[in-house]
């Protein structure tokens, strides 16, 4: 297959998925939260926390939308661009699709219908229960996905032959090596995601002084909800999906941590300059010795293998990997350090003088979306240069009887409506906001 | 009945679930372009808000089941229909945003962009989807190994054409039935007249695609009488198909409703018969078409989607009746309406 069908949809794949990707961490963690908010709404009858259901509920609604219009490219994206890949793995890959169609999306879509239209139609039980169950099913749907990327990762429970992949035991695919701890990792991040939008929109409501009561609730509410998921997100989930990567994926691992030569005692790189044409290096390194060996397999005198001495023909793109990990770890970090922040200061009573903080947590909305992004970056861009590691290469995977042409139309027509559909989220979500939960005390519209 | 037909039947179903529940949301989408105020609109918006999520959801979840049990075909028939499958996605994605927005800012010139995109947006979704059956059934140019031959505007000829220009009618409708069934007052009689009239268009191209049908793809006839679940089909498709204007006329709209579902679902069934057992037949030798047992995966993954869709299908169909069941009745607009 030429170089340029390859490349371009490559790059399709990686924008049709990281535009998508915006949208499923955030309804997550926005349902789950509506799950606690609408709880309070229907057991204390208060307004404030009805008037909050009721404002969040439409912003996830929009969420929602726009995730389930740009993800129905990428189901059918494995057939159209990646049809080797399909014939090859369809045995095994095709079934957690499925498997997320029936079990999780017929869920969170029907419930969604009923939890945003049903206000009225439906017991106060009942509601709560719908917002439930699009949160439920939200959260199973994110399994299925990381089972079917998981197997990619750490394929198991099959065999190859008639020329293909196929099933030996579903179960050991589906809990493959890698699947449980980033699985965890990725539903705590999606809960982070969503409590910084609900932090940030708060703290926005606060400073303008709309419905002061109402936001103080969903302020303290999202920044402990945060804290909790931003701790959870460093540990156990990302320590353990990180000694999972050097136990598995040993190229991966020593890509994203910048490790290049074999050793013992091996350094934890706190920061580096990646050299990505050959030979291979990290300049003007600032490291801790013996701590990554520690910190992967529990003993300093772990012996773990650079990226020197891996055939350089399976060894990822050094720099991005890198550089989107050690982003991830520094975003990790800022909302553990943002969200106990606001604690301390709710602690202390003095959160809601605190105008700068309230500010910093509105211009944060956005960077749990872009720690997601970093993150799935360092995990797909280092299985390269695998689409199923030491299986199949990525560029045997392509459909054969698509041509260059063809694909560059539907990435530019792709970029081009996600380009429209991103900036008109954003300005809907602007406005939905500035219109504050006092609008959602009119009623009954006339028809 | 072996594993494989057995997952025949189950793709079958979840398309043809598709096809009866996006069906009726696509033509309203369409049937939206003719109404004639504000209100209308938002009433033909609302009276799918709370379901077409859900009905789209057939079309994933079949695209999931196809993948899973017949990889061979979505792999081949995806690539292959590359330019137009994307055309069907960007469809698909503008009407769903379309009415997620257009309610959202308050402003005559940007409902009017968004009723435009959410109209053309469900047309372009339907004639493309009965293109793609079109082509499907004159058969696609499969090479003895299972490769596509084809080309994009090959893909546009004039049978299958034809079966899009059908399949708009037929779908349009069925919008028309939900929409007598959802609406009150004029709005409900124009429905109705609309229904009745495009029911007249549905005949007479019902009668031109089957005889062209015949003509471009006769392999579908020569076994189909062998088959007793043909008889019970046409006899089910003939007597909705006949019913469905007298009902109309007797002003029972939820029977004309499911009447039409009949149609369709029974159209489509005599369709899958006539193809058993092939999913893609080649249109360069009969020989290579792609069929249930050549192109499908391995038994012991049938079997597990098989468990998998007995456990979850039940649950499904539960939750979807219950929710139509709170949705039931005449379409208001209130404060939560798009």
């Amino acid at each position: 297959m030429d170089a340029d069908t390859i490349l371009l949809s490559r790059i399709q794949f990686a924008v049709t998925i990281g535009f998508h990707f915006l949208f499923p961490p955030l309804s997550i963690g926005l349902a789950w939260l509506l799950v606690l908010i609408e709880w309070k709404g229907w057991r204390t009858g208060q307004g404030e926390w009805i008037r909050l259901g009721k404002f969040f509920g439409k912003l996830l609604a929009l969420t929602f939308a726009v995730g389930v219009a740009t993800g129905i490219v990428m189901e059918f994206q494995f057939g159209t661009n990646w049809a080797e890949y399909s014939k090859f793995v369809g045995d095994i890959f095709g079934a957690p699709l499925a498997a997320e169609g029936v079990f999780a999306f017929f869920m969170e879509s029907a419930f969604l219908g009923l939890y945003l239209f049903g206000r009225n139609k439906v017991s106060k039980g009942i509601h709560w229960f719908s917002i439930f169950m699009v949160a439920f099913g939200a959260t199973i749907s994110a399994f299925w996905i990381i089972v079917a990327n998981s197997w990619q990762q750490t394929p198991a429970g099959y065999i190859i032959q008639n020329g293909r992949a196929e099933l030996t035991e579903f179960w050991a695919a589906v809990f493959n090596d890698s699947t449980l701890v980033r699985y965890f990792h990725t539903v705590v991040a999606s809960l982070i995601s969503g409590a910084f939008f609900m932090a940030g929109i708060s703290g926005w409501l606060i400073l303008k002084n709309r419905q002061v009561e109402s936001a103080k609730k969903s302020m303290r509410l999202s920044i402990v909800f945060g804290l909790v998921a931003s701790l959870l997100a460093l540990y156990p989930t990302g320590h353990e999906h990180a000694r999972q990567v050097a136990r598995t994926q040993p190229e991966k691992f020593a890509a994203i941590e910048g490790l290049y030569d074999s050793q013992t005692k091996a350094p934890l790189v706190l920061f580096g300059l990646v050299q990505d044409t050959p030979p291979p290096d990290l300049h003007a390194k600032i490291e801790i010795p013996g701590l990554l060996s520690w910190m992967a397999f529990g003993d300093v005198d772990a012996h773990i293998q650079g990226i020197k001495d891996f055939p350089p023909n399976e060894i990822p793109p050094l720099w991005m990997t890198f550089v989107s990990f050690h982003n991830m770890v520094i975003l990790g970090l800022f909302f553990i350090g943002a969200t106990a922040l606001g604690i301390f200061f709710l602690w202390r009573n003095s959160l809601w003088e605190k105008r700068w903080y309230l500010k910093l947590m509105l211009f944060s909305i956005p960077l749990p979306l872009i720690a997601c992004q970093f993150g799935w970056i360092a995990a797909e861009v280092g299985r390269q240069p695998w689409i199923v590691y030491k299986v199949l290469r990525t560029s045997d995977a392509i459909s054969t009887n698509v041509t260059a042409g063809e694909v560059w139309f539907s990435l530019i027509l792709f970029s081009l409506i996600y380009l429209c559909l991103g900036a008109l989220y954003i300005y809907i979500l602007a406005k939905k906001v500035k219109h504050g939960p006092e609008g959602s005390d009119i009623k009954e519209v006339t028809a | 009945m072996d594993l494989n037909i057995t997952w025949y039947l189950l793709v079958g179903i979840l398309l043809i679930g598709y096809a009866i529940l996006d069906g009726f949301d696509l033509g309203v989408g369409v049937l939206h372009l003719f109404a004639r105020n504000d209100r209308e609109r938002r009433l033909h918006m609302n009276a799918i808000g709370p379901v077409w999520d859900g009905n789209e959801v057939w079309l994933l979840t079949g695209g999931g089941a196809l993948f899973a049990a017949f990889p061979v075909v979505y792999a081949t028939v995806f690539s292959g229909f590359y330019l137009a499958l994307m055309l069907v996605l960007t469809a698909l994605i503008a009407r769903a945003v379309a009415l997620e927005f257009r309610g959202k800012i308050d402003s005559p010139g940007w409902k009017v962009i968004w009723d435009w995109i959410f109209g053309i947006g469900s047309l372009l979704a339907l004639v493309l989807f009965g293109v793609a059956v079109g082509n499907i059934l004159r058969g696609v140019p499969v090479n003895e190994s299972g490769g596509y031959e084809g080309t994009f505007l090959g893909l546009l000829n004039p049978y299958s054409i034809l079966v899009g220009v059908f399949g708009l009618a037929l779908f349009t409708m069925h919008g028309a039935s939900y929409m007598a069934v959802k609406t009150e007052g004029e709005l409900r009689e124009r429905m109705a007249r609309w229904a009745s009239s495009l029911w007249v268009g549905v005949v007479v191209l019902y009668i031109i695609t089957t005889l062209g049908t015949w003509y471009v793809a006769t392999y579908l006839f020569q076994d189909i009488l062998g088959r007793p679940l043909f008889y019970i089909l046409f006899i089910v498709f003939l007597a909705a198909l006949i019913y469905f204007p007298v009902l109309l006329g007797a002003k029972r709209y939820f029977r004309a409703f499911l009447s039409s579902c009949l149609i369709i679902g029974s159209l489509l069934g005599l369709t899958a018969v006539s193809m058993f057992p092939r999913l893609v037949p080649s249109s360069i030798d009969l020989a290579n078409s792609l069929t249930i047992y050549n192109a499908s995966s391995t038994p012991k993954t049938l079997m597990v989607m098989l468990i998998i869709a007995l456990i979850g299908m039940p649950l499904v169909l539960a939750y979807t009746f219950y929710i139509y069941r709170v949705f039931m009745g005449k379409t208001v607009i209130t404060e939560e309406s798009y």
